[in-house]
């Protein structure tokens, strides 16, 4: 029965193998030279069992005395096809002082088993289809990973090759780096833009959804910044660089995420210290096995000592054993989870500093530019007697000669160009505001004590900000409130950290206490501490890193510009709003591509799952491993359940690892 | 000194056995060996040629892993 199992699949592996092949003609298959030199080994070797396993040894049998040593001579030579590398590999080892590794388990594994079959004249099949289906899972193996590898490096890939000048009316492509600051580049719709620079002409919709994974379309005109990485959707651009190429955001990211990987993470380092002692233990437990039980049999319960039985079981036990899917699946999980962040627009500096966002329990937000947009705008009019626009309109009309943010907001809600020839005597009265003539009419516009110094009886605003009191030919009209507005996902995004484990969520802010204390509620954040200096923030990060247990992470998330400090005191540094600005590349562990705050969740939701499937891989791989070599040491697994041990593991960790990539419905 | 090189090698665990071999060659400051992005990042000790010394790693790597590749 299992004979004919074996015999089926031999056959399956043959059709495979051929078809493969077949397959790697292709330019694009993505197979190595070495994987194609494999794959031909793989086929030889397969059809030549398979002819061996249909003559039988009776066909043998009839040369006579030869015949046994003919049927190993045919034999030997398949196993030479198939497994002259690893032989060869571990002779190496040996002669390198290298001797416990998995060349070393396989070779002694079926040069044992058949050591074995010579001498019991019996089933050479085993050891060579144990060596076969092992060469099999490795080229599968090597093959599964170097795909997803490549997939997930071309998921990050966008890098820039050429970029366009202009030369004697004539586009000339130009490698990016040759691009001095200064140059004028042309990018036509459908490619990327290479460099960072600034529009000179041209008006063109952007899609940056490689850099910010935000499918939104951001539109471009002449005058705006452009930084490079984006892709032009519609119209031809002419982009004066203002950067090289080496110094240009897509290529500070590109080097952010290749070097990403690099930063190997606790669970990285356990795995490979665990390899280290592994492999050595397991063939010391082998040779255990192959000796102790016998001695014992033969000299404690003078039975007879079994020695071929032991030693079997030893071999298997050695096959049973490789490391290899531990090795691979943990790094390619972080990878994945690297990779699929990146997609969404975050970037992780580092596996270790995915792993401590997992931990994450504790969430401390800067206020301004984090969880505020970080620009002053009219927030309301209240108590009109006229049209809102209208009032608007004289307000910002009697300020225009002003160049206070207050004024700059208020002809940003006003909308239109200011027509000076409208105003005339214009009186700025330091700390009150302004009196100007707008059309004939009288208007004030200041604060309260511009009220109280005019006489105008004014109605208090209950709403926090700053209030401009309006008064016109000498009657209140009302008041205007600037303030700096919430972003539209901020209590939405701290809704999600709660959800998403968050125990505790603290805003740290300059801003003065009762503007501090409005956004909090507002947002629903636990803790508030106002009008705080830079070095304070510092201080209170501090105070709540000391008086957190120590398996909680806490993160700080800021704007990057003036939360360096912060961002590298905390356990784990989070900028917003990457586009343009170094200082947040630089300080953070972890940069958010957009602003939204929303992010965050997901962020801290990618490295959890990116660290569950982990776990699972190191739980699964090291208990259906330890499994195997119990169930092996007893008696009651053959050589095929090791093979099984071996790749099947490895085939199950390496599909789970690439589970890490999606992470889109988080 | 900070230097990157592309490599070539097949396994996980063959990686992390070339990254130890490559620190413990004279010269070499610190080594990583990046097996997802098949990247050698190695930073070379004050007063070491980065060729002389990229040759002892190179030979260092082959006697652990006979099939690695590292461009120089």
């Amino acid at each position: 029965m299992q004979e004919l199992i074996v015999n089926l699949l031999l056959v399956v592996v043959a059709i495979l193998a051929a078809v493969l092949r077949l397959i790697g003609q292709r330019p694009n298959s993505g197979m190595t030279k070495k994987q194609k030199v494999m794959l031909w080994r793989i086929l030889a070797a397969t059809v030549l069992l398979l002819v061996l396993q249909a003559l039988g040894s009776s066909a043998f049998a009839q040369l006579g005395g030869a015949g046994r040593w003919v049927r190993l001579a045919c034999y030997l030579i398949d196993y030479a096809v198939i497994g002259y590398d690893i032989l060869r590999k571990a002779a190496k080892g040996i002669r390198n002082g290298q001797v416990f590794d998995e060349n070393f388990l396989m070779a002694l594994a079926t040069l044992g088993a058949l050591a074995l079959a010579v001498y019991e004249n019996g089933d050479y099949l085993e050891a060579i289809a144990v060596m076969l289906f092992y060469q099999v899972g490795e080229w599968f193996q090597s093959y599964a990973v170097g795909k997803s590898r490549r997939n997930i490096s071309e998921l990050m890939d966008i890098r820039p090759d050429y970029a366009n000048i202009e030369r004697d009316g004539k586009l000339e492509k130009v490698d990016p780096d040759e691009v001095a600051v200064g140059t004028v580049i042309v990018v036509q719709p459908g490619e990327k833009v290479p460099i960072d620079g600034t529009v000179e002409s041209g008006a063109s919709t952007l899609n940056t959804a490689a850099l910010t994974g935000e499918s939104l379309p951001r539109e471009v005109k002449a005058g705006d910044e452009i930084i490079s990485g984006c892709i032009n959707m519609t119209g031809v651009l002419r982009i004066k660089t203002t950067r090289e190429f080496g110094e240009s955001t897509v290529s500070k990211i590109l080097d952010l995420v290749e070097n990403a990987s690099s930063r190997k993470s606790k669970s990285e380092d356990f795995i490979s210290r665990f390899a280290k002692i592994y492999t050595p233990a397991v063939c010391y437990a082998a040779l255990a096995l192959a000796i102790l039980p016998p001695l014992v049999c033969m000299l404690g319960m003078g039975q007879a000592p079994g020695w071929e039985t032991w030693i079997y079981r030893a071999l298997t036990f050695l096959v049973a054993s490789c490391p290899c899917a531990l090795v691979i699946s943990i790094p390619l999980s972080f990878f994945a989870g690297i990779g699929g962040a990146s997609k969404s627009g975050v970037l992780v500096k580092g596996s270790n500093y995915l792993e401590t966002l997992s931990q994450t329990r504790i969430v401390v937000f800067d206020k301004t530019g984090t969880l505020t947009q970080g620009v002053f705008e009219v927030n309301g009019i209240h108590h009109s007697e006229m049209e809102n626009a209208k009032l608007v309109e004289y307000a910002a009309l009697a300020e225009s000669a002003s160049s206070h943010p207050i004024s700059k907001s208020l002809q940003k809600a006003y909308g239109r160009e200011i027509d000076r020839s409208r105003v005339s005597d214009i009186q700025e009265i330091s700390g009150n505001g302004v009196l100007a003539k707008v059309d004939g009419h009288a208007v004030a516009a200041g604060n309260d004590k511009l009220m109280d110094r005019l006489g105008v009886p004014y109605i208090s605003c209950h709403s926090v900000g700053t209030i401009i009191h309006m008064a016109i030919d000498g009657q209140y009209a009302g008041h205007i409130v600037i303030s700096d507005v919430v972003k539209p996902t901020s209590g939405q995004a701290i809704r999600a950290l709660k959800s998403a484990g968050v125990r505790r969520t603290v805003m740290l802010t300059g801003d003065a206490k009762k503007v501090a204390d409005h956004v909090a509620a507002e947002l629903g954040v636990d803790q508030v501490y106002s009008q705080l200096l830079p070095a304070d923030k510092v201080e209170k990060v501090e105070a709540l890193l000391a008086e957190k247990p120590e398996k909680e992470k806490l993160a700080f998330v800021g704007d990057g510009i003036n939360d360096a400090p912060v961002l590298r005191r905390a356990d784990i540094g989070i900028a917003m709003g990457a586009m343009g600005s170094d200082a947040a590349i630089e300080a953070a562990d972890v940069v958010l591509m957009d602003d939204d705050p929303m992010q965050i969740a997901k962020a801290i939701k990618i490295s959890r799952k990116c660290l569950r499937i982990v776990y699972q891989n190191i739980v699964v791989a090291i208990g259906i491993k330890l499994i195997c070599l119990a169930l092996v040491a007893v008696g009651l697994a053959n050589m095929w359940l090791a093979v099984f041990a071996d790749v099947g593991v490895m085939i199950i960790a390496v599909f789970n690892a690439i589970r890490a990539l999606f992470v889109k419905n988080l | 000194m900070k230097k990157t090189y592309k490599i070539e090698v097949d396994c996980a665990n063959c990686a992390n056995l070339m990254e130890d071999a490559a620190r413990k060659t004279a010269g070499v400051q610190s080594a990583t060996v990046n097996f997802m992005t098949q990247k050698m990042i190695v930073e070379f000790a004050e007063g070491h040629e980065p060729k002389n010394v990229m040759q002892d790693v190179c030979k260092a790597c082959k006697k652990v892993e006979p099939d690695c590749e590292i461009f120089l």
